[in-house]
């Protein structure tokens, strides 16, 4: 990229200049020089939401002639704004990713704006007609793997009480929270879900103590929605309770302990993504998916799981990979407060808004979202 | 209790298990900040102090196997950062408390630097010793493994209290926060007494975040302390500068944290932000209930820059 001529003094002055060298170096395509850059908003080693990320930026590092810069521990302010500036025009990234859900409006939609022939990948936003064209949002639907998971957790336990540990009470974690309950209700009908809200996203104490504190309850399978899992599973495992992992496989951390897990597959998405741009095909600018899109994937299983646990999680999994596929969320759902939640007739596929809007907990859930 | 729950008897058992598991940071580091401040000096860079203590005990116990050198690699990491406190509050009109939040700055900037690549590892921990033997009870056993780390501090807090009275040391320290005239006039270095107190404060608050790392939650992160070193810098003043009075209210702290999780365990699911909150709300009310507009804090050190 033209960048050569542009003095500190000009990248400082920002503006028109940029926008002008920006629009005059792009390319239309990927050529051997491409730049990637991946912003997180944690720490890239955190067993977590940023690892899972990571993994997928180490994938492209493979690819030859590609490029990836990454910053880490940006806040979701003005900061991610200097960070895609400093991206662009010091390392002439042209595909961003900023990777957490806050960069997304107004900060990442502003520079989508400022740099039209630029791409801009955003995790976990929802793009609307209204945003730029060079922008879109992915996500996946993590509620799939979840949903096994809770077939797992549902034959595993002995005292049919499983644990969530979560942060907030947002439609994400619900949707994880229900499609785990539910999944483990297959297994066994008088499950219930203990869940216990931290109130943030990385809490070390309060997640160690809501671990115990479950497990003082007689849970004895627990799976979490937390940025680093790794808190939980470490103190879960030492209490003799069983885990599932979430956004990675944390099975290292508790080989015995380690049932399955839900994790993200960016490493299986973002070369596609490169792939896509490279042939000239555009990236949907909603691009959604779960298991069969191989945007979620589930961890190998445990040597805790037995073989009956193994078969009904496999043959669940296959009728989420098949054609017809599978829905997770069925009319006549009843939420715990025993009002209805989805009337009966009306299946909710994973694609159906609703479901990003989710505000409830289903039937088995011990807990509430207030 | 067929299934091996216990009921509504986790509520009062997470809040014991909680005071004896999260309270020994906030003890460890209001201990040292009491022996600062008792000299006259306020040491605010200890949330720094805590997370560099934290981190560098998980990295030595990670490259030696031995934790025990890690608890005292965070110590030795705390002096120097208290040293660097001191050293830098010797010098003429510097403010203690704006290099006190410099330290804090610098300590976590520094320790999150050094710390990446001990995120993924996992280091030998800390054993704890089993006092719930005498229990059939799960829970009740799992609440009473203590560690070590927090019998120390539990002792210590009499021994401080019993230091301060009657021990020459502990008299000097104390001249030389009520009144650095007269430990001038005896002959004696307050900057030197300041900075040997700043770096036993120091000492004690990086042992703190050693138990952080190595024992509760028990594993290197960056948002493993939360603010707990800023925390217990605060209950110093609460606990009006006595050692006695710190290792109480660190229990009540410790206990409080464990209610909000334990209490939505039970079923009690409304307003847990309310009880997550509980610590702040109890030290909000003591401070209400024992400020007063006709005198200044009892036992508050004189030459404290915030009472001066």
């Amino acid at each position: 990229m033209d960048f050569g001529r542009i003095s500190r003094r000009h990248l400082l002055q920002g503006g028109a200049a940029l926008t002008l060298g920006a629009a005059a170096g792009a390319r239309p395509a990927f050529a051997a020089d491409t730049t990637i850059g991946f912003i997180y908003v944690g720490s890239r080693d955190d067993y977590g939401y940023n690892q899972a990320h990571a993994q997928g930026a180490a994938a492209l590092k493979k690819i030859p002639g590609l490029k990836v810069v990454e910053e880490e521990k940006v806040p979701e302010t003005d900061a991610v704004e200097k960070t895609i500036e400093s991206m662009i025009n010091l390392d002439g990234a042209t595909l961003l990713f900023p990777t957490s859900f806050g960069y997304y409006n107004p900060h990442m939609v502003k520079m989508a704006n400022k740099y039209p022939k630029l791409r801009f990948e955003h995790c976990g936003g929802l793009w609307t007609d209204k945003d730029p064209k060079n922008a879109g949002s992915y996500f996946g639907y993590i509620d799939e793997a979840q949903y096994i998971s809770g077939v797992v957790a549902g034959y595993t336990s002995k005292s049919g009480k499983l644990g969530f540990v979560a942060a907030k009470p947002i439609p994400q974690v619900l949707r994880n929270i229900n499609a785990f309950t539910l999944g483990a209700r297959l297994a066994n009908p008088k499950a219930t879900t203990q869940v216990i809200f931290t109130g943030d996203w990385s809490m070390p104490v309060k997640e160690a103590e809501a671990t115990n504190s479950l497990i003082d309850q007689g849970v004895d399978v627990l799976t979490c929605h937390v940025d680093g899992p790794k808190t939980m599973v470490e103190n879960a495992a030492r209490r003799g309770a069983f885990v599932c992992g979430y956004h990675t496989n944390q099975s290292p951390l508790a080989p015995k302990a380690y049932l399955t897990g839900a994790e993200w597959n960016w490493e299986a998405l973002y070369p596609k993504f490169v792939k896509m741009i490279a042939a000239g095909e555009s990236i949907p600018n909603f691009f959604r998916g779960g298991l069969k899109e191989e945007i979620v994937k589930t961890s190998p299983y445990g040597e805790a799981v037995s073989a009956e646990a193994r078969k009904h999680a496999d043959d669940v999994k296959a009728k989420f990979l098949s054609a017809e596929g599978y829905t997770i969320f069925k009319g006549g759902l009843v939420d715990n407060k025993g009002k209805t939640a989805i009337p009966a007739g009306t299946d909710r596929g994973q694609k159906d808004p609703e479901l990003e809007k989710m505000d409830y907990l289903v039937e088995g859930v011990i807990g509430a979202t207030s | 209790m067929a299934d091996g729950s216990i009921g509504l008897w986790t509520v009062p058992l997470a809040v014991l298990g909680g005071a004896i598991r999260v309270s020994t940071p906030f003890l460890f580091v209001s201990l040292g900040e009491c022996i600062t401040e008792r000299s006259g000096r306020i040491n605010l860079g200890l949330e720094g102090t805590l997370v560099m203590g934290a981190m560098s005990a998980y990295g030595i116990s990670y490259l030696t196997g031995s934790p025990w050198l890690g608890v005292l690699a965070a110590g030795i990491t705390g002096a120097l950062l208290g040293a660097l406190h001191a050293g830098i509050c010797s010098l003429p009109r510097v403010n203690d408390v704006a290099v006190g939040i410099a330290l804090m700055l610098f300590g976590t900037g520094l320790a999150f630097y050094l710390g990446k690549p001990l995120i993924e590892p996992t280091a030998p921990r800390l054993p704890a010793i089993d006092f719930g033997w005498w229990s059939d009870i799960p829970q009740v056993r799992a609440a009473l493994r203590v560690n070590v780390l927090f019998l120390i501090g539990v002792a210590l807090a009499p021994i401080l209290y019993w230091a301060f009275r009657t021990t020459r040391w502990g008299l000097l320290i104390r001249t030389a926060g009520e009144s650095s005239d007269a430990a001038r006039a005896m002959g004696h270095s307050v900057l030197l007494i300041r900075l040997r107190a700043t770096m036993v404060g120091g000492f004690l608050a990086g042992i703190g975040g050693s138990f952080l790392s190595l024992f509760y939650p028990g594993s290197w992160n960056e948002g493993l302390s939360s603010g707990q070193g800023i925390t217990a810098v605060a209950l110093v003043i609460f606990a009006r500068w006595d050692p006695l009075l710190c290792l109480w209210a660190s229990l009540a702290f410790g206990g409080a944290a464990a209610l909000g999780p334990a209490l939505q365990s039970v079923g009690v699911t409304s307003g847990y932000h309310l009880f997550n909150a509980a610590p702040y709300i109890l030290t909000l009310a003591i401070m209400i209930i024992t400020c007063s507009p006709k005198r200044t804090l009892t036992g508050a050190p004189a030459e404290l820059s915030i009472t001066r």
